[in-house]
Formats: structure tokens, sequence, C-alpha cells
């Protein structure tokens, strides 16, 4: 039986996929949604484009997706009643160590552009094209995510502080 | 021209960082950023992130890729039957099997054992091809398993043991059957191929039939009517294996 056309690129979906999740179980539930969704959308694949960036496609909007039914669903759910919720202290020097801490602390659009980018070596305009956004912006997505994520690494900036654009 | 280049814009450093830049212009850029602290210690900062990035998630590449994974890409051959199914309606596949079953037969088959492979084969198609949920009960729970349909076919029912044929139990499930309840109960082999067996009360106690063989498209169905029961069993390996397997299955059911 030949091998799926997909198949070849698992390895590469599930690693994007993790540096996105961090969890295992919930990577490995992304790339099945993904596969799930690129399954059915199969027939609308042009043959001569490109089925690596066409399938991160897919995973970014699944993941999209994913974040807002989750910020929806944090908006319906009613205050606790102790006001203020608690937070975790966060261990800064933690952070610092491992990137992958770090990754947490940037915005989506910024983490997603900075993992196309440097962990998956897509080209700026596959990854403009993966994000459907200009590839201006994705350009100033980049420097914004490298260089909080420096900050960030080099305990310039503590990741409780929102940094005024 | 001027002396002072313009400086390097933060796009050429990104390209810089991530090997975009043709050999020329990168040692250009190299060149430029040795006499630049400020801007060399950015690029390097960007360039150990990359690193970072790749340390901490490329070990990920070289693990065997879960099987849940690939099995939503390799739909097994029974998948082509199921989308036929799917097209053309499960009714309309039955009575399909039920004509090609029944012109191939000596008359003496009973519709009703006839009825049951038809049965068992769709619900082989159906079932076997399903990823996340292939059984209602897993195998981890077989008494309960075996009480609870035994109990709804109103039967005492017994699961064969085809682990010597390379055949784990993975569970059953509780199936409309023609009259009445049927149960199905599913095995895997290591390479992923399902063999399942389809349990139906007959109403004709007195009907009894030795082994029955029918290969369909996609999946082959071995089937008999003992004591007012009616197995078959159903897969997609050839008629010698599934006989090998019947003989086993009677041994255990025939009581």
């Amino acid at each position: 039986m030949g091998r799926h056309p997909f198949e070849e690129h698992l390895p590469r979906l599930r690693r994007y996929a993790l540096a996105l999740m961090r969890d295992r179980m919930r990577a490995d539930d992304l790339v099945q949604d993904t596969l799930e969704r690129a399954l059915r959308k199969f027939s609308l694949f042009r043959r001569n484009t490109d089925l690596r960036a066409w399938l991160f496609t897919i995973m970014h909007n699944v993941h999209v997706n994913q974040i807002r039914a989750a910020a929806a669903a944090a908006r319906t759910q009613p205050d606790d009643a102790g006001g203020e919720p608690s937070r975790a202290p966060l261990d800064e020097a933690a952070i610092a160590r491992d990137i992958s801490n770090a990754l947490q602390h940037l915005a989506p659009e910024h983490r997603e552009v900075i993992l196309l980018v440097g962990l998956e070596q897509l080209s700026y305009e596959e990854t403009a094209r993966v994000l459907d956004v200009p590839i201006g912006t994705v350009m100033s997505r980049l420097t914004r995510a490298r260089e909080r994520l420096r900050a960030l690494m080099s305990g310039e900036i503590s990741p409780t502080l929102r940094r005024v654009k | 021209m001027s002396d002072q280049p313009p400086p390097i814009s933060d796009d050429t450093l990104h390209a810089y960082v991530d090997g975009r830049l043709d050999a020329a212009h990168s040692a250009e850029i190299g060149t430029r950023l040795a006499t630049d602290a400020v801007l060399s210690a950015r690029v390097q900062a960007w360039r150990e992130q990359n690193q970072a990035l790749h340390a901490l998630f490329d070990p990920v590449l070289d693990e065997p890729v879960p099987a849940r994974l690939t099995q939503i890409l390799t739909p097994p051959a029974r998948a082509r039957w199921l989308h036929m199914a799917a097209a053309i309606g499960w009714l309309a596949v039955g009575g399909m099997l039920g004509w090609a079953v029944h012109g191939k037969l000596e008359p003496a088959t009973p519709i009703e054992a006839v009825a049951l492979a038809q049965r068992a084969a769709v619900a082989h198609v159906v079932y076997a091809s399903e990823v996340q949920h292939p059984v209602e009960v897993k195998a981890d729970q077989e008494q309960h398993l075996v009480h609870w349909l035994s109990k709804r076919l109103g039967t005492e029912l017994r699961v064969p043991d085809l682990n010597r044929f390379g055949y784990q139990l993975v569970g059953g499930r509780l199936l409309p059957g023609d009259k009445g309840p049927a149960a199905q109960f599913m095995y895997q082999e290591a390479r992923g191929t399902r063999l399942t067996l389809y349990v139906a009360i007959q109403t004709d106690v007195t009907q009894e039939t030795a082994f029955r063989y029918e290969a369909g498209e996609g999946v082959n169905v071995l089937y008999w009517v003992d004591h007012g029961r009616g197995f078959a069993l159903a897969g997609e390996t050839d008629r010698a294996t599934l006989l090998r397997l019947g003989h086993a299955a009677y041994e255990t059911l025939s009581f």
C-alpha cells in the first residue's frame, strides 16, 4: 500500500505542534485535528502548491480557532467570588533558562511567527501565506517576537510586565 | 556613493540570521556587524534562539509517530468498502451482498443465516475501520463484556481465545441484529488487521449449518449456525486463515 502524501510531513507537524502546545498529548491532538481537517479539505488542495505549507496553514487555522474558542469559554465563565484570581508565582530564572517557558509569554501571533521561521525554517513568503498576513506584518512580528524573547531570556524584562507599544 | 552605508534594516538582519542572504551579501553584513557591538549582540541572541528551538524540539522528529496519527492516514482496504457503503446506503449494500451470497450458495442455506452474514459484514466494515471508538467495552473488562452481552442476547456467550493466531481481543459492542440484539467482538493482530466475531440468536432453533464462506469486496465472512445461535467471523484475511480461525472459535463457542 502506498504511503499517504501527508505522512512524510507528520514529524514536522508534530514538532511545530509541540512547540505551540508544550504538552505532548495536546500537541498530538492538534496534529490529529489538523489531519482530519486536511483529509476533508484535500480535494481543495491544488497540486502545484506546496503540501507542507498547506498543512501548516491548516494547523494554524485549527490552532487559532482553538484559542478563540478557549477565549470565548473563558469570557462566559462567571467570575470567582474571590475577586483577584490567584496566580502561581512566576519563576523568572526558569524562564530565562528555558526558551519553551519564554515562548509562552509571547503573544500567540508572535510565537507562531518565530516558530515558523526559526524552527520550521519556512521562508518569509511561506510564513505570510500560512498566517494569511502581508509579508511586512511577518517581518514586524518577527522583530517584536525576537526582541521580546531576547529580553525575557536575558531577564531584562519581567514576564509580568506588558510592554507598551 | 557615500562612504557611509545606510543602516542595516531589521529585515536584512533577520535574513542574515535565517541564512536567507546570498553569500556575498551575508559576508558584507558579517563584516559590518564586526564593528557594531549592539547589532552583533542582537544578531547573536536571535541566532541562539533558533539554536535553542532546534535543540529543544528537534528530538521529536526522530520519534516514532503515534499510531493514532498514522492510522488516520492509512485506512485499510476495507475503507473502500466503507465509502461505498456510505455512498449507496447500508441497506443497498446489504441487498447487494445478499444477492451475491444468495446466487452462489446451495438452496439449503437458510435465509436467516444469509441475513446474519450480511449484517456481520456490514458491522465489520463499519466498526473495524473505526479509529477512535472501535468497541464499547474494552478487553481489559472482558468479564464484564461477556456478562453484559450474554445478558442482552439471553444466551451464554464465550469469547474465543485467538492469541495463538496473533489476534488479541480488543473488546466488543452491542448491535441491533435482524430480530433482536447482536454482539460483536473485535480482535486485532500486530499489524493492525482486525477481525470481528458477530453473534446473534437465530429464531429457527432447529436449523444448523456447516461452515459457509463468502468473499465480499474488502471483507470475507465465515458463518455457521449452531444450537440456535448464529456466528459470523468477518475479516480481510483469506479463506484458509478464516477457516483456521473459525475452527478455533467453534471449539470455544460450541457448547
